[in-house]
């Protein structure tokens, strides 16, 4: 199966690849996927809590080239966004940016997994503080 | 001396045909085009004559006699022939119960699989951690009603050698019907089918630097007469076992090539062995987290299975994409999957996931095993950078013990 440009590209120069301090208020953290699945992706997100947005975004990933790429996109994808506009980021449009074959539609599907994940950590951590200063 | 490229290390997948095989068969295209079952005239006669030494060749490179050799597409046709076809012939007689293992190619599986949706009983052996097949696990197995056992030689993934002729033995002495699927075994080391009690033996010509489209299954005609119930009906070709005109030019080709193997594989078998240690070992020394799958000492000399521990085998193709090797990973298949072959063994899904084969052959250089070496080692570590697995090994974390959200 040959691959498309940008998944190559992608997989040649990841981006944001790296890791964020999982413990600080600021990162949430998603870890999606299972070994045994061949797939296993990690996304955080650094959010600037006055204003909402994502400001910095990591990702490592266990998977195939397409895994690889989906989730790199993914952390280009949601700095910049609010949480709320990084939650509208669906699989297809990342199916669409990457011209991913049938086949390869679960990595698009696990790189939105672990977006939702990573502000679902995020959301829990404030819920937290919120509920612990009350 | 300078590498070309891609390199081709997918020599169990198929080999390229060898140019004195090529020479061969040329003059059997437009020349010597005749229809060896024409027995009436000289253009008929000029093929059988050499059908007849192709067949003596392929005879010769296993032990048989040329008798014995019965001509079809390959290996994949052969095992339904002689799984069905004893099957059929022998199952109202002896019984219905088959012997097979769990990490043998579809070609044999999935004929057994028919068969038991016909009214017959398979046990699937399950293979060790070493994918090594006994006799003596076949010995547990064999029933009253056992009528044929069907184990590869070699297999076609991790390149390990069946215990053949003790199975063979063993088969004999229970007066049961044995199959073997040679296709990886035939021209890469000396077998004989008398010695190891064979009653019946796929081979693959293209699998052997021979064309693709031919093979062939052995059946043999004494102590005991093996027949078969033809699974293809027609002109009576073959002994009446498999009907359709000969593929002369792919006969031809597969018997020059089986005749360089006899003269060739000894030499090549030292030198590939040799090759391939020396990319394991130059992988071991500088990795951790690799397992060589299979019995290290009991493979086949040309192949080599390997699982890199918190990489995934695709993306490690792409890492290494000048060079042609196949993955047990699911990625890589229309299934989502890892290798059942792989699994069998036990060594884990998230290892299958990991896993290359590398396949060398009669090309095959030192300078592209020891380039191969050096991409796969560069290639893991840079995927090790990305992997949330390695980082978690590094921080202490048992990842069998990890609850995994499905998705």
């Amino acid at each position: 199966m040959a691959y498309s440009e940008k998944v190559v590209d992608h997989y040649e120069n990841p981006r944001n690849v790296g890791s964020l301090d999982k413990a600080s208020d600021a990162v949430g953290t998603g870890v999606v996927g299972a070994p045994e699945c061949g797939d296993v992706m990690k996304l955080q997100i650094q959010v600037d809590q006055a204003t909402g947005k994502i400001t910095d975004a990591k990702f490592k990933t266990f998977g195939c080239g397409s895994a690889i790429a989906s989730s790199s996109l993914a952390t280009e994808w949601v700095k910049g966004k609010t949480v709320d506009e990084a939650l509208g980021i669906k699989n297809t449009d990342i199916v669409n940016e990457l011209s991913l074959p049938p086949v390869k539609i679960h990595c698009s599907v696990l790189a939105e997994d672990a977006i939702r994940s990573a502000i679902a950590d995020y959301k829990k951590k404030h819920a937290e503080a919120a509920t612990a200063t009350a | 001396m300078s590498i070309k490229f891609p390199i081709y290390l997918d020599h169990n997948a198929t080999t390229p045909m060898d140019e004195r095989v090529l020479e061969a068969m040329m003059p059997y295209f437009c020349e010597k085009f005749g229809n060896s079952a024409s027995r009436n005239h000289a253009f008929g006669w000029e093929a059988e004559k050499a059908v007849d030494l192709a067949r003596e060749q392929v005879a010769d490179l296993i032990g048989a006699d040329a008798k014995e050799i019965i001509w079809t597409s390959g290996s994949t046709e052969s095992n339904n022939l002689a799984i069905k076809g004893a099957a059929y012939m022998y199952g109202a007689r002896k019984g219905k119960h088959i012997i097979t293992a769990e990490h043998e190619h579809k070609a044999t599986l999935d004929p057994c699989k028919r068969l038991e949706k016909e009214g017959y009983e398979v046990t699937y052996l399950d293979p060790p951690l070493d994918g090594v097949i006994t006799a003596e696990m076949v010995k547990d197995a064999i029933r009253e009603d056992t009528v044929l056992v069907s184990l590869m030689w070699a297999n076609n993934e991790i390149g390990t050698i069946n215990e053949i002729p003790e199975i063979g033995k063993l088969c004999k002495d229970k007066d049961i019907i044995f199959h073997t699927d040679a296709t990886q075994m035939v021209g890469k080391l000396p077998i004989n089918v008398e010695e190891a009690g064979v009653d019946l033996l796929s081979a693959s010509g293209h699998k052997f630097y021979g064309p693709k489209g031919v093979g062939c299954l052995y059946v043999r005609r004494r102590r005991p007469r093996v027949r078969l119930t033809a699974i293809i009906d027609g002109g009576g070709h073959e002994r009446g076992m498999r009907s359709g005109t000969i593929n002369v030019t792919g006969v031809v080709g597969m018997g020059a090539a089986a005749a360089l193997c006899k003269a060739e594989m000894s030499d090549d078998a030292i030198r590939l062995g040799n090759l391939r240690n020396k990319l394991e070992s130059t992988i071991t020394s500088q990795l951790d987290g690799v397992a060589i799958n299979g019995a290290l000492d009991k493979r086949i000399p040309h192949t080599s299975n390997i699982s890199f521990a918190w990489v995934e085998g695709e993306s490690l193709m792409m890492a290494i994409k000048e060079i042609a090797v196949s993955s047990g990973s699911a990625c890589t298949s229309a299934s989502l999957e890892p290798s059942y072959v792989l699994k069998s063994l036990g060594i884990g899904d998230d290892l299958a996931h990991s896993s290359l084969r590398f396949g060398l052959g009669r090309r095959t250089t030192e300078e592209e095993i020891e380039y191969t070496a050096k991409k796969v080692v560069e290639g893991v570590k840079k995927l090790r950078d990305l992997s949330p697995l390695y980082e978690m090994h590094l921080e202490g974390i048992d990842l069998s013990t990890v609850e995994w959200a499905d998705h």
